[in-house]
C-alpha cells in the first residue's frame, strides 16, 4: 500500500487552505488493505468543504470499514492550485485517509447530489490515473461507480460509469463487495472485467450501462434495452425497510477545518410523501421511514457528547413532520449534559406558527434567521405544484417568528413553474411585500430576503414530462422581479444563475447521446462547474453544437405520454401512470394529500416493494394547512391564524 | 509593556459571586500533517476538545455565548511548533491536581500532533499572552543553500545597520527596519533532506539556522526573515522552539517544561 504524502507535502504550503488534504478528522479510520480485502475509494466530486459532510458517504465508509471483507476511504476533488501541482508532479488523486493513490482502490466510488459535477467526476477518475471511458478500462482497473440522487438518469453518465447504484446504499454496498472480493480471488484475469459487471447487473439496485443498448429513432429514443437475457430489464431501487437497524453515521466525522454543515447531524426519518411535485428527493425516496424517537436522542446524546460539537441538526425532508418532534426537541433541550449551550436547527422548516413556536423552542439565544420555502407566489401556483401553504400559514409564521424576536426572514421560491404567469411570479414579491409589513408591527430592522431559483424538472416526478422555461424566460422573470423588487422598501432579492439552470436541466434529462458533450467540456477545462465562477456556459453550448445536438429539444421541449424516457429501464418504485396522472392534476390545479395520515392512492413506492411508511403517529402535525384533513379546495383553516392581513394589491397594475 | 490586562470578571453572572474568574494556561506543541491547520482551525478543535474532556469553560455573554478563550501569537499556516499556548478561563477555581491532570484528560481528544505538554493555573492579574511574550525562537530550514553562502548571508543580515522590508498591512504596503526585531541570528547546520516544493536542479539539501525574533512592537516572522536576508531564498520547515517572556529582567520560557519533560506521545506523526 503506497502513500502520496511525501510528494504531496512539500506543496502543502504553497496552496489554500491545505488542511483539506491532510485528513485527520475525528472519526477517519486507515483501514488495512489487503488480500482479500475489496477497497472502496468513496469520493465526493466536489471540494472537502461541500463533501465532507455528505452523510450518505459517511454512512457507507462506515458500514464498508464494518467488515473484514471490505476498506473505505475518502476523497474530495482537489482546488484548481492543487490540481495544477498534481499534475505537474503526477501525483494522483488520493485518499485524505492514508493518502493511498486513487488507481490503488478497487471501487471509486461517486456521490452524484448535483448534475453540475458531472465534468468533477470525469476529473477526479481522470486524476487517479483511470481512463475516464468505461470502455478503455481494463481488468487492472478499479470499478467506477456512482450513487445518489442523480443516479435516477444516469445516462449522460453511462460511458463513463461501471455502475451505479439506485436508492439506499447501506445493504447493496456488501453486495457489490461480494462480487467484487470473487473478482479479486480469480485475480481479474484478462477479460475478467465484462464478466463482473454482468455479475453486478444481477445485484438487486445496481445499474451497469455497458449492459444495455440505447436505441433512437431520429431524435427520439426508441428503447433502453438489456444486451443480454439474463441482465434486468428494469433496475429497481433499493430501500431499507427500517431505519432504526441503521443507526449511522455512529461516528460523524469531525473536520479539522470549516467545512458547510459543521455540526452534528442526526437523520430524524427518511423519505416523504408531501408530494411537491416539483422535488425530486420527495419522489425517489418513499415511503416515509421515522427514526424511532429514543434512538434519535441517544444518537444526539452520543453524538455531542463524542464530537464537542454545540449545535446538531434535526434531518429529514421535513423534520416539523416528524412524529413527537416537540418532544423530542425538547428533551434535548433540557439535557443537563449540554449545559444549555447546544443548539438544535431544523434545517427544513414547515411553514407555519407551529414550527416557528418548535423553532423558538430551540433558539433561545442565537435568534438571527429563519428561513422557509413557499416556492410559489399564489396560491393557484402552490396547488399545482402540490406545495399546499395558504398565505395565512406564511403570514402567521412569519408574524410568530418577528413576534419572537427573529428579524431577518428568508424565503425561497422557484420561478418558471408550469403554466406560471407574470402575475403568479409576481406574486412571490407580494408576499415577500407583506412580510415586511408584518414584521414592522414588530420591530424596525426588518429584513425579507427572497431567494429565486429557475425551475428545473427533474426525472421521476410529475413535472418529468414539463419543458423547462429558457434561460432567456428565466432571466426576464429575474428582471422583472428586480425591477420591482428595487421600488420594494425591505425586500431583498437574490436569484440563480438562469444560464447554470439550463445546463443543469440539460444534465438532469439527457440522455447517452450528452456523454461526449460532457467529456468535451471537461476537456477544455471546465470544472466546478456549480461554482459560478468558473461555469463556463460558452464551452458547454460549443460542445453541443460540435455533436449536432439540440438544447431546444433537450430541455425546452414539452414530452408527451407516449415519449420514451431516457430512464424508463430505471425505477424508482413509482408507477409511470401514477406520475402522469398526477402531471395532470397539477395542470387541473388539483392538490393532492399526503398519503401518511390519508388513504393510499398506489404510488407505487410501497406497493411495489411491500414495505410501507413507518411512522409513530397516525396524527397529522398540528397547525396549518400543510397538515392534512383540512379542506384544500377552500384554502380554509380549522382555526384561523390571529393576524390581519392588508387587502391584496392588484398584480400587474403598476406596469 | 508592563500594561495589565483586567482580570476576567463574572458579567451579568445572575447572583453568582463577582470576582475575577480562574484562568488555566495549557502549552502544546504542533507537529506534522496538523500544521497545515490554521489558527482558526486550532481555535477551533480546542473548543470541540474542551467540551469533549468535560472542562467547564466559562461562556461570553449575549446572543452567541463563546467559550472564553484565548490564544497567543498566531503560528502561520503550515509552520510547526514546540510551544504554542492558550489561556482557557474556568467557571470555578481548579483544584491543584485538576490543572496538574489536564494534559492526559486532553490528550485523548486532540488530534494527532497536537500534544499537550502542560497546563499550569495563571496568577490572578497576570498578563495576556500576547502581552507577556515578547520574542520567539525559530528554527527555519533553506532549501538549496549550504551551510557557508547561509553564514555569509546571516553575517550580512547581522552587520547591517538597517534592513528594509516591505509588508502589507491593512492593505497598504509599508518599508520599514527589521533588524532591531533580530534579536539573535545563526546557522545550525545542514540539512539533508529539506521538504520544499521539488523543481529541476534542487538539491535535495538546506541549511538550517535558528533565529530569535522579536514580537513588540510588531512581530518579525520567519519568511519575512528570510527574505529580508536573501529574497532568492526557499523555506521549508519551519519551527517555533520557545515564545520568551522577560521576568525580573531575565528572559525565560513562558511555561517551562523542566527537566522532566517527557516527549510528546505524537512523535512519530513526523515521519508520515
Amino acid at each position: 500500500m503506497s502513500s502520496v504524502w511525501t510528494q504531496l507535502e512539500p506543496h502543502l504550503a504553497g496552496v489554500e487552505k491545505p488542511a483539506r488534504y491532510i485528513g485527520l478528522e475525528l472519526g477517519a479510520q486507515r483501514p488495512a488493505a489487503g488480500q482479500g480485502v475489496v477497497s472502496w475509494l468513496l469520493t465526493y466530486p466536489d471540494t472537502y468543504e461541500i463533501g465532507l459532510p455528505n452523510q450518505g458517504l459517511q454512512i457507507l465508509y462506515e458500514i464498508l470499514n464494518e467488515r473484514d471483507d471490505a476498506a473505505a476511504e475518502r476523497a474530495y476533488a482537489p482546488w484548481g492550485d492543487l490540481e495544477s501541482v498534481m499534475r505537474a508532479q503526477r501525483i494522483p488523486l488520493f485518499s485524505v485517509d492514508t493518502h493511498r493513490p486513487g488507481h490503488e482502490f478497487d471501487v471509486l466510488a461517486f456521490n452524484l447530489s448535483a448534475e453540475l459535477t458531472y465534468t468533477n467526476l470525469l476529473n477526479c477518475v481522470d486524476l487517479a490515473g483511470v481512463p475516464v471511458r468505461a470502455a478503455d478500462r481494463r481488468p487492472e482497473h478499479p470499478l467506477v461507480a456512482a450513487g445518489g440522487h442523480c443516479t435516477y438518469n444516469p445516462e449522460p453518465l453511462a460511458d463513463f460509469l461501471d455502475l451505479v447504484v439506485l436508492g439506499d446504499g447501506e445493504e447493496v454496498v456488501s453486495e457489490i463487495t461480494a462480487v467484487v472480493r470473487d473478482w479479486k480471488a480469480s485475480g481479474r484475469t484478462e477479460g475478467s472485467r465484462e464478466a463482473v459487471l454482468r455479475e453486478l447487473s444481477h445485484v438487486e439496485g445496481v445499474y451497469v450501462p455497458s449492459m444495455y443498448e440505447a436505441s433512437y429513432d431520429g431524435a427520439a429514443l426508441r428503447a433502453v434495452t438489456p444486451r443480454y437475457a439474463d441482465v434486468p430489464e428494469r433496475v429497481e431501487k433499493r430501500t431499507i425497510a427500517d431505519l432504526a437497524e441503521w443507526p449511522y453515521p455512529r461516528n460523524q466525522l469531525v473536520p479539522l477545518t470549516e467545512v458547510v454543515h459543521d455540526r452534528l447531524n442526526v437523520e430524524v426519518f427518511r423519505g416523504c410523501t408531501r408530494g411537491c411535485r416539483f422535488c425530486q428527493a420527495g419522489m425517489i425516496t418513499r415511503p416515509v421511514r421515522e427514526r424511532p424517537a429514543d434512538q434519535v436522542r441517544t444518537m444526539v446524546a452520543d453524538g455531542l457528547r463524542r464530537t464537542g460539537y454545540d449545535e446538531v441538526a434535526l434531518t429529514s425532508l421535513s423534520t416539523a413532520d416528524f412524529s413527537g418532534i416537540e418532544p423530542t426537541v425538547q428533551a434535548i433541550v433540557d439535557d443537563p449534559v449540554n449545559c444549555g449551550q447546544t443548539s438544535v436547527s431544523l434545517p427544513s422548516l414547515r411553514v407555519d406558527a407551529f414550527t416557528v413556536g418548535i423553532a423558538a423552542q430551540l433558539q433561545k439565544a442565537r435568534r438571527t434567521g429563519l428561513t422557509f420555502a413557499p416556492e410559489a407566489g399564489t396560491w393557484r401556483m402552490r396547488q399545482i405544484i402540490n406545495k399546499l401553504i395558504r398565505e395565512e400559514d406564511l403570514y402567521g409564521a412569519v408574524d410568530s417568528a418577528f413576534s419572537q424576536g427573529w428579524r431577518r426572514v428568508k424565503l425561497y421560491f422557484l420561478t418558471g413553474l408550469p403554466s406560471e404567469t407574470d402575475a403568479d411570479t409576481m406574486g412571490i414579491l407580494d408576499l415577500a411585500r407583506n412580510c415586511v409589513d408584518i414584521g414592522r408591527q414588530h420591530t424596525k430592522g426588518v429584513s425579507v430576503k427572497a431567494s429565486v431559483g429557475g425551475f428545473v424538472p427533474k426525472p421521476f416526478t410529475p413535472f418529468q414530462w414539463f419543458g423547462q422555461n429558457t434561460a432567456d424566460e428565466l432571466g426576464r422573470k429575474v428582471s422583472m422581479l428586480r425591477d420591482e423588487a428595487r421600488r420594494t422598501k425591505g425586500v431583498q432579492l437574490t436569484w440563480h444563475d438562469p444560464k447554470a439552470s439550463l445546463i443543469e436541466g440539460l444534465a438532469s434529462r439527457g440522455d447517452r447521446r450528452l456523454g461526449p458533450v460532457i467529456e468535451q467540456v471537461w476537456r477544455r477545462g471546465g470544472t466546478f462547474q456549480e461554482w459560478s465562477e468558473h461555469f463556463r456556459l460558452d464551452l458547454w453550448l460549443e460542445a453541443l453544437a460540435d455533436h449536432g445536438l439540440d438544447v431546444e429539444w433537450y430541455v425546452y421541449r414539452h414530452r408527451t405520454e407516449a415519449e420514451v424516457l431516457p430512464w424508463d429501464h430505471l425505477s424508482a418504485g413509482l408507477h409511470k401512470d401514477f406520475l402522469w396522472q398526477d402531471w395532470q392534476d397539477a395542470l387541473a390545479e388539483v392538490g393532492l394529500p399526503d398519503c401518511r395520515w390519508t388513504p393510499c392512492y398506489d404510488c407505487g413506492a410501497c406497493t411495489g416493494y411491500g414495505i410501507e411508511h413507518v411512522v409513530a403517529s397516525a396524527t397529522p402535525p398540528a397547525g396549518g394547512s400543510q397538515g392534512t384533513g383540512q379542506d384544500l379546495s377552500t384554502g380554509h383553516l380549522p382555526g384561523a391564524v390571529p393576524v390581519t392581513l392588508r387587502p391584496r394589491p392588484v398584480v400587474g397594475a403598476s406596469r | 509593556m508592563t500594561a495589565v490586562e483586567p482580570a476576567p470578571t463574572r458579567r451579568g453572572g445572575g447572583g453568582a459571586p463577582h470576582g475575577p474568574l480562574p484562568r488555566v494556561r495549557i502549552r502544546f506543541a504542533k507537529h506534522g500533517k496538523v500544521r497545515f491547520t490554521s489558527h482558526r482551525d486550532v481555535a477551533r478543535i480546542w473548543e470541540r476538545a474542551l467540551r469533549r474532556a468535560g472542562v467547564e469553560v466559562a461562556y461570553t455573554e449575549g446572543f452567541s455565548p463563546r467559550p472564553r478563550l484565548s490564544f497567543g501569537l498566531a503560528l502561520s499556516t503550515g509552520h510547526e511548533s514546540d510551544a504554542e499556548y492558550l489561556d482557557v478561563i474556568l467557571r470555578d477555581e481548579p483544584t491543584p491536581s485538576t490543572v496538574e491532570q489536564l494534559p492526559a484528560r486532553l490528550a485523548p481528544v486532540l488530534p494527532a500532533g497536537i500534544d499537550v505538554q502542560r497546563a499550569v493555573a495563571l496568577p490572578t492579574g497576570a498578563e495576556s499572552l500576547q502581552q507577556a511574550v515578547t520574542s520567539c525562537t525559530w528554527h527555519i530550514e533553506v532549501a538549496d543553500v549550504t551551510p557557508s553562502d547561509a553564514a555569509a548571508g546571516v553575517a550580512r543580515a547581522l552587520a547591517a545597520t538597517e534592513l528594509a522590508l516591505s509588508r502589507e498591512r491593512k492593505g497598504q504596503t509599508v518599508t520599514d527596519d527589521v533588524r532591531p526585531a533580530i534579536v539573535d541570528l545563526r546557522v545550525l547546520g545542514p540539512v539533508t533532506e529539506v521538504v520544499a516544493p521539488l523543481a529541476p536542479r534542487r538539491s535535495g539539501a538546506g541549511t538550517e539556522l535558528e533565529a530569535e525574533l522579536a514580537t513588540q512592537p510588531r512581530a518579525l516572522r520567519p519568511l519575512e526573515l528570510v527574505a529580508a536576508i536573501d529574497p532568492a531564498w526557499v523555506v521549508a520547515r519551519v519551527t517555533r522552539i520557545h515564545q520568551w517572556t522577560l521576568a525580573g529582567g531575565a528572559r525565560r520560557e513562558v511555561v517551562d517544561l523542566g527537566p522532566a519533560a517527557t516527549p510528546p506521545p505524537h512523535a512519530e506523526v513526523r515521519a508520515s
